[in-house]
């Protein structure tokens, strides 16, 4: 039994960090904080060298074989480093035609979402649910609707879309006559915006249904915030343990001492969440749909949590634009409502579970 | 990351599970009192012992069974899923005697007292905390005089879990005035029968009397009874107290997913604002997160057991788990409370269940208390995991 990361798998998360801290430090995220179409095509070019968009594809599909294990790891830090970079939103879509798309539509597809020369986006709110319709039109599919707020529809040029066929719900892609509206994101650091389909062309991807595309696409939100959730605590810590006040570090003060040892025992708890629902959605595991769920809606509470006690614990300084605190707050708050909140899962573990 | 069973480890499996099915009485019913717990646990881990399931984490060489850490999972699990009992009264003797007197007593301390420990003839208690000694444990007063062959012992013990029942004591007592805290502090093990010791049963929270004050009055033991050195009591009873967070937990964690399937029933059967406490918006919340954490520690549980097997010691995860879990307990057994609606104003048979979930709610109090309270877990995790500075609130010294 091994309940846990490789070696290896850790040896790749701590060059992705080196990276990242070299390649995306705050003062790179803050270019784009106050555009709201603004993303880091420089950042993601250099991640694209790297492979980092086709790690999870096979390589017949241009990509490196890897687990969807090792895209976690990815995905924490790049939350850490609150990137401002299309990557979730892309490896989501992306995955959702690698689990639902035909040999040839993935051979249509994939290379070039891999390569990171595509970028593509999920068009779900939350996993369950079409957000548009889609009929039949000529020989093909046209769709019709518009959606609430879509991660990185600024930034994408395909669209992976759950639409209602007339029977039920699964994905399409749309690639052409996609009207996106930019929205202002609470997270500055990614674009968000509206997508309206106006009898726009689309493809049916040959897997019926949203499972298991959509539960991927938890699993990754959830891995995301684990990281910057560990970058919230991490800071909180070195910040306490230098900030004085009454003549001594208010890291000694019990208060912000338990605070502190409250925000381990979330994150370990989420992390360990994460962790099992990155696995179990890779091997499709009988109990992938609950791992989901218990992941999703814990994270969702329990990051939030220690996000604002993050905030806390730096006082005044945290309540400034200048201070990073808030980015990470962001993150997490906006993530928490991403692909269905914690209410929302927990009732899905009460239909799952036969509560 | 690798789930799966190994054969030998699924052939373990239907060893235990058939071995529950011969022994366990099929109307086998969880006794209500203490008393009846008593009688019934007696003659239980007998018959665990001499099957050789009680010293399942024992090495060989000691009798034990010397069993991997997933096959103690594992057994763990069949006991839990057949609502087995759980070790009960020799808990101390089988958990922290046994492996305390193993590493830290001489050949002939070994062999007198680590077979009646493992055949459950003789049971232990522990006999640490005092009035004025509990998270500050070093402070322990209870005092202990040489006197050339024999130690005479004054003092007062108190929350001593069974030691109206016990044989022998695991004590820890002061036997240099003049020392520091906590290098005046000696490990004696003192036989329950001598002369001098009162034990006192104490009505617990639940109403019933499973601990105990302990008087000492010039209570002679003998020299041989000192565990391995003089003056090093604190470093043996941090053993101990290794011992009584570790693996041991484990048992107690799996048997939560009883408590969960538990509540989930009485949820179906008990009809809130017309409806079923599982159809009902705010219980379904509740029972969904009660769900998702109880996955949650199972998983913090596998990673521990992951660490100590790549380590040979858990890693952060293990200083949280026990943070995690009994806040968990809590809020769960609070749930259970809520769920049963106006039967949580009674008690005993009265209440829903026999009153079971009045019991089990006070009784998850003593997860977040006892074996290190909740805040001590916390200056003990933001101090060594986090590495805060230390403030005027002491983690106690080597307390882990
Ligand atoms: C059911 C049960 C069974 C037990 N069985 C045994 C047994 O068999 N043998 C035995 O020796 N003991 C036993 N105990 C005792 C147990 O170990 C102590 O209760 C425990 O160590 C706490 O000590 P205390 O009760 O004196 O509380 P105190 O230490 O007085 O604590 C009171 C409160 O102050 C807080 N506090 C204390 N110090 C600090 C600090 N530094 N920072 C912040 N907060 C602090 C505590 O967290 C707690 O909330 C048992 C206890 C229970 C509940």
């Amino acid at each position: 039994m091994e309940f846990d990361f490789t070696p290896e798998q850790y040896t790749l998360r701590d060059e992705a960090r080196r990276f990242l801290e070299a390649q995306c430090p705050p003062s790179h995220v803050r270019e784009f904080i106050d555009d709201e179409t603004g993303w880091s095509r420089d950042l993601w070019k250099r991640m694209a060298d790297l492979g980092w968009m086709g790690l999870a594809f096979p390589e017949d599909l241009g990509g490196l074989g890897q687990s969807f294990g090792d895209v976690t790891l990815l995905l924490g830090e790049l939350g850490r480093a609150v990137a401002p970079v299309p990557f979730l939103a892309s490896l989501c879509a992306g995955q959702v035609v690698f689990r639902h798309g035909s040999v040839e539509q993935q051979r249509r597809w994939l290379p070039s979402v891999a390569s990171g020369e595509r970028i593509a986006t999920i068009v779900i709110v939350t996993p369950d649910a079409a957000v548009v319709n889609a009929s039949a039109s000529g020989d093909g599919w046209v769709l019709k609707g518009e959606t609430g707020p879509i991660l990185d529809a600024p930034a994408a040029d395909m669209f992976v879309v759950a639409a209602h066929d007339g029977e039920g719900a699964r994905w399409f892609v749309a690639e052409e006559g996609v009207r996106v509206t930019p929205q202002l994101g609470f997270d500055r650091t990614r674009t968000i915006g509206r997508v309206a389909f106006d009898g726009a062309a689309a493809e049916p991807l040959s897997v019926g249904g949203l499972e298991p595309g959509s539960r991927v696409a938890v699993a990754a939100v959830c891995a995301e915030m684990v990281g910057v959730a560990q970058k919230i605590l991490d800071t909180t810590v070195e910040y306490s343990k230098v900030r004085e006040q009454f003549g001594r570090p208010i890291g000694s003060f019990q208060a912000i001492k338990h605070k502190c040892a409250e925000m381990l025992t979330e994150l370990e708890a989420s992390r360990s969440a994460a962790f099992y629902a990155g696995w179990s959605v890779d091997g499709d595991a009988d109990d992938a749909a609950l791992a989901v769920a218990v992941a999703k809606s814990y994270c969702s509470e329990a990051l939030a949590h220690l996000a604002g006690e993050g905030v806390q614990i730096h006082g005044g300084i945290a309540f400034t634009w200048e201070h990073d605190m808030h980015l990470y707050l962001r993150r997490i708050k906006s993530d928490e409502a991403l692909f269905g909140d914690a209410a929302f899962h927990r009732e899905r573990i009460a239909r799952l579970a036969g509560l | 990351m690798e789930l799966a069973f190994t054969a030998e480890e699924n052939a373990f499996r239907e060893e235990v599970r058939a071995w529950i099915k011969e022994n366990l009485p099929p109307d086998f019913k969880e006794p209500r009192s203490f008393e009846e717990r008593l009688a019934f646990s007696r003659a239980w881990e007998k018959k665990l012992s001499a099957s050789g399931w009680a010293g399942i984490a024992w090495p060989k060489e000691y009798g034990g069974r010397g069993a991997t850490l997933m096959e103690q999972i594992i057994f763990h699990e069949e006991m839990a899923r057949a609502r087995a009992p759980q070790i009960f009264i020799n808990f101390v003797g089988i958990n922290l005697a046994g492996p305390t007197i193993r590493i830290h007593g001489t050949e002939e301390q070994r062999k007198r007292y680590l077979p009646p420990i493992l055949s459950m003839e003789e049971i232990w208690c522990q006999g640490f905390s005092e009035p004025n000694a509990g998270s500050d444990l070093a402070n322990v007063q209870t005092r202990a005089d040489l006197r050339d062959d024999h130690f005479v012992v004054n003092g007062q013990k108190i929350w001593t879990s069974f030691a109206h029942v016990a044989d022998w004591c695991l004590l820890l007592c002061r036997t240099d005035q003049s020392a520091a805290k906590h290098k005046g502090l000696s490990y004696l093990l003192v036989d329950m029968k001598s002369p001098g010791i009162d034990p006192r049963p104490l009505k617990q929270i639940t109403g019933e009397a499973e601990f105990n004050e302990v008087f000492f009055t010039d209570c002679v033991v003998p020299r041989e009874n000192l565990l391995g050195e003089l003056g090093m009591g604190w470093t043996y009873a941090n053993t101990t107290l290794s011992h009584e967070r570790g693996p041991a937990f484990l048992a107690h964690q799996i048997r939560y997913r009883n408590t969960l399937l538990d509540l989930v029933s009485a949820a179906k059967t008990t009809l809130h604002d017309g409806v079923p406490a599982t159809e009902h918006p705010a219980y379904r919340q509740k029972l969904a997160a009660a769900y998702a954490e109880l996955e949650i520690m199972r998983y913090l549980g596998l990673r521990m057991v992951t660490s100590i097997m790549r380590n040979g010691r858990p890693g952060t995860e293990g200083s949280v788990s026990k943070l995690y879990w009994s806040h968990m307990v809590r809020r769960m057994q609070e749930l259970g409370l809520g769920v049963t609606g106006a039967s949580a104003m009674l008690d005993g048979e009265d209440a829903a269940n026999h009153g079971s979930w009045q019991r089990g709610y006070m009784m998850s109090f003593a997860q977040t208390i006892a074996a290190g309270s909740s805040e001590i877990q916390k200056n003990i995790i933001s101090e060594r995991v986090l590495g805060m500075p230390r403030g005027e609130v002491w983690a106690p010294k080597e307390r882990v």
